[in-house]
């Protein structure tokens, strides 16, 4: 019985792993369309947080260079520039935080693991065209 | 020549290798970084010899090499905290295979897409918790895309290792 079972071809990829397929990059696509086709939060602040807590709010809208103090003296460069928010360098090791995409909408949101930092941008007139000066 | 699951040396044999292996994967994992500016995606390289296991070993193999390779991987590469996300996503990420190979709604590739997708939603359920932030979710429908996309290519592989490894891992009684 176990070498019938053996010797039987096993088919690896069927008509259910099909739709299972399907049906998660369509999910993730909606999510994705959803997600990032919003416009930036013009208006919006820059929250950092620190082991979960707020250590400082920064508006999106002025150009800055701030250093980010971490958990264990760990250091982020943040820096704000044409309404963009993206950390520039910083002393952890796997530097996630550095290659992550500049965040511009609402909720969005840089994470160092390492040093416990999180960067969210925060409200803000949704792409507002009449708030552009 | 057959195996026997009562042998100790067999066991110890088959463990030690695949162990090794599921490491050696890792460690490659670790070479190879993924750079599109969203934390979190990975080939699943060491769920590969995990997923095999699970086809040949049974589930208590499985388990065993999915443990022992977060555990050695976390304290090489990474650092205690790291290893606390791999095993978040490790652990939700094999319980699920484990249930779906043994239900057979699913092929192997099904089962390791629910497996890939499973470990990033595990990951993320474990940096919500840690930083206190739901922004995470964020990446939520990235993350569904490429654990299904890099789930479906390790299923395939390992469909194929399976069909050719079975008779010389699966262990008799």
């Amino acid at each position: 019985m176990i070498q019938r079972q053996a010797l039987e071809k096993k088919k690896s990829f069927g008509r259910r792993d099909l739709i299972l397929l399907l049906a998660v990059l369509v999910i993730g696509l909606i999510g994705i369309v959803i997600l990032y086709t919003r416009p930036a939060a013009l208006n919006g602040e820059v929250e950092v947080a620190v082991d979960g807590e707020v250590v400082m709010t920064l508006p999106l809208s002025e150009d800055t260079e701030v250093t980010i103090e971490g958990v264990d003296g760990g250091e982020n460069l943040l820096v704000i520039q044409d309404g963009t928010a993206k950390i520039e360098s910083a002393s952890c090791p796997d530097g996630i935080c550095v290659r992550h995409y500049a965040i511009s909408r609402d909720g969005e949101s840089i994470i160092c693991l390492p040093n416990r930092v999180v960067v969210t941008i925060r409200g803000g007139e949704k792409g507002d065209v009449d708030a552009v000066v | 020549m057959p195996l026997y699951k009562n042998d100790r040396t067999v066991r110890i044999v088959l463990y030690g290798m695949m162990i090794a292996l599921a490491f050696v994967f890792s460690y490659l994992e670790h070479l190879i970084p993924l750079n599109i500016g969203i934390p979190g995606i990975k080939l699943g390289l060491g769920n590969l010899v995990v997923l095999i296991a699970l086809y040949t070993l049974g589930t208590g193999g499985a388990f065993v090499i999915a443990v022992v390779r977060i555990v050695l991987t976390g304290l090489t590469f990474g650092g205690l905290f790291s290893m606390l996300y791999s095993l978040a996503g490790g652990l939700l990420s094999f319980v699920v295979m484990a249930l779906l190979s043994r239900s057979g709604r699913l092929h192997i590739a099904g089962v390791s897409i629910c497996g890939g997708v499973m470990h990033n939603i595990g990951q993320l359920a474990v940096a919500m918790l840690v930083l206190e932030t739901v922004n995470v979710w964020f990446y939520l429908p990235v993350l569904l895309i490429s654990g299904a996309v890099t789930g479906v290519v390790i299923g395939i592989v390992g469909g194929l290792l399976v069909e050719r490894l079975d008779k010389y891992l699966r262990l008799r009684r």
